[in-house]
């Protein structure tokens, strides 16, 4: 038998080890990334092969942490994608204000530097008392790192011209203190997010929202798991709530246009379709 | 696994020819003329699947595809997430995202870490390409000043897919052609103007049984 495909069996097995014995279900995740990852992971551990990993994955117990970070590679940047934030800020900001109290869900919030750029949008739009955000994801440090809110100044000078390009009213460096060669998001911001654990393959609804950032999370899914958690979504958001995805995904499922609606197809940005619109 | 053609296939390219069914191309500094001179030699009926990556500014506008469009007897377009991959069409890597094959021949993107300083990186395509096409594939390195594609290359190689750099001599930047001729994983080391026909003599060339 040929090297990848005895390759293939191996990350099957794998995969299976891993959802067997912990819960964590990656078997629908999209093939091609999934397997740079596991091979980057092999090599990381100085494995010779995938199945090498087996053994470890079953048997040691601190083990399922390491290999969900490295799963679920953190990448993410403070206002990635300026007009994005931009229309966020002119669109679902001003219908976001005529709540007297509202939710945000990030979903797969990595270490957190997009939705404190959420943060400080509210927070100039005079809008952060009346939001409580929540951000989640599957990977612990990641989230640990995340609720730190601590950065490497080394990026700031892209978050700064990212930051004025999604229409920034001040400065970004009202919204930190730098160190050392890092910087901290202040305490006001941290304060207002909730960052928790959530499995978007297997885990439910949790609150009702009125927005819900969820951008190049859903690129590594399969169309299966693509449409699960849009419908979770959907059940998660109040009558016209929004979605706002990557800008390069796409929603090829027929029910998904019965889901959401564009409000800006350019910044993927939607709304819940259905009761009233 | 069976090297006949499936039926489906067979209209396309005749029994015993080798069944190509893409081509990916990677360049980097100089990229854009060069893509030029390979893409506008490509004949309307060419019959397999062209996937470009280029280094471009994460973010810039991204007028690549329409820039190529113009000069390209194939439809050129941006390769889109969940997209089928098909025949006698040309795709352009979308700015700030790795682009990937997804073994029943469809786009997925990632915003994983950049691989070689760049994202999206030829590696990244080259590889999945690899092991989604085997040796119905062929790879091609283009201008660049680093090193990226060049285990791509190799994987396309590995693959038993067929490998073309451009000459380093011939190249507005050398860094990328000659990292990828020192893997010793190329077939042919060509000047720019001769690759595309390179490319159509090998899809036309009867398949090693």
């Amino acid at each position: 038998m040929e090297p990848a495909k005895i390759q293939d069996i191996e990350i099957g097995l794998f995969l299976e080890a891993l959802f067997q014995r912990h819960g964590y279900d990656f078997r629908n995740y999209a093939k091609a990334s999934l397997k740079r990852r596991i091979l980057a992971m092999t090599a990381a551990a100085r494995c010779r092969n995938v199945a090498e990993l087996i053994p470890r994955l079953l048997h040691d117990e601190d083990y399922l942490a390491e290999v969900l970070a490295q799963l679920s590679v953190p990448v993410t940047e403070m206002f990635r994608d300026p007009p994005v934030f931009k229309s966020l800020r002119e669109t679902v900001l001003p219908r976001l204000a005529t709540y007297p109290r509202f939710n945000i869900w990030q979903a797969g919030c990595a270490t957190g530097e997009e939705v404190y750029s959420l943060a400080i949008m509210l927070e100039e739009e005079g809008l952060l008392d009346k939001a409580q955000i929540y951000a989640t994801d599957i990977n612990d440090n990641a989230l640990q790192r995340a609720e730190d809110g601590i950065f490497p100044v080394r990026c700031l000078e892209e978050y700064q011209r990212n930051y004025k390009a999604a229409g920034g009213k001040t400065d970004l460096a009202d919204y930190y203190v730098a160190n050392a060669g890092f910087f901290r998001i202040h305490e006001r911001l941290r304060k207002k997010i909730v960052f928790a654990h959530h499995n978007l393959v297997s885990d439910g609804v949790f609150c009702e929202v009125q927005l819900i950032l969820c951008r190049n999370v859903l690129i590594y899914f399969d169309n299966t798991l693509q449409r699960r958690v849009l419908k979770l979504f959907h059940d998660s958001l109040v009558r016209s709530g929004f979605l706002c995805l990557g800008t390069r995904e796409s929603l090829r499922s027929v029910e998904t246009e019965q889901l959401f609606a564009p409000v800006n197809r350019e910044a993927m940005i939607f709304h819940k379709n259905g009761e009233n619109s | 696994m069976s090297l006949l053609i499936p039926s489906s296939q067979s209209n396309q390219q005749k029994l015993g020819e080798r069944r190509v069914e893409a081509a990916v191309i990677g360049c980097s500094a100089g990229g854009l003329d060069a893509l030029k001179i390979v893409l506008e030699a490509f004949p309307a009926d060419l019959g397999i699947a062209v996937i470009v990556v280029a280094h471009t500014a994460p973010d810039g506008d991204h007028l690549l595809p329409s820039l190529l469009d113009n000069i390209c007897n194939l439809p050129v377009s941006e390769a889109r997430e969940r997209e089928a991959v098909l025949p006698g069409q040309v795709y352009v890597a979308p700015p700030n995202y790795h682009l990937l094959i997804e073994p029943q021949r469809s786009f997925a993107l990632s915003v994983d870490e950049r691989v070689c300083f760049v994202r999206p990186a030829i590696d990244v395509l080259f590889r999945s390409a690899a092991d989604v096409y085997h040796q119905h594939l062929i790879g091609i390195i283009l201008t660049g000043a680093n090193d990226d594609g060049a285990q791509g290359l190799k994987a396309v190689k590995d693959a038993g897919g067929y490998t073309l750099v451009q000459d380093p001599r011939d190249a507005y930047a050398d860094a990328m052609p000659k990292a990828a001729i020192a893997t010793a994983a190329v077939d042919r080391v060509l000047p720019l103007d001769a690759l595309a026909e390179a490319v159509l003599r090998f899809c036309l060339s009867p398949a090693k049984s």
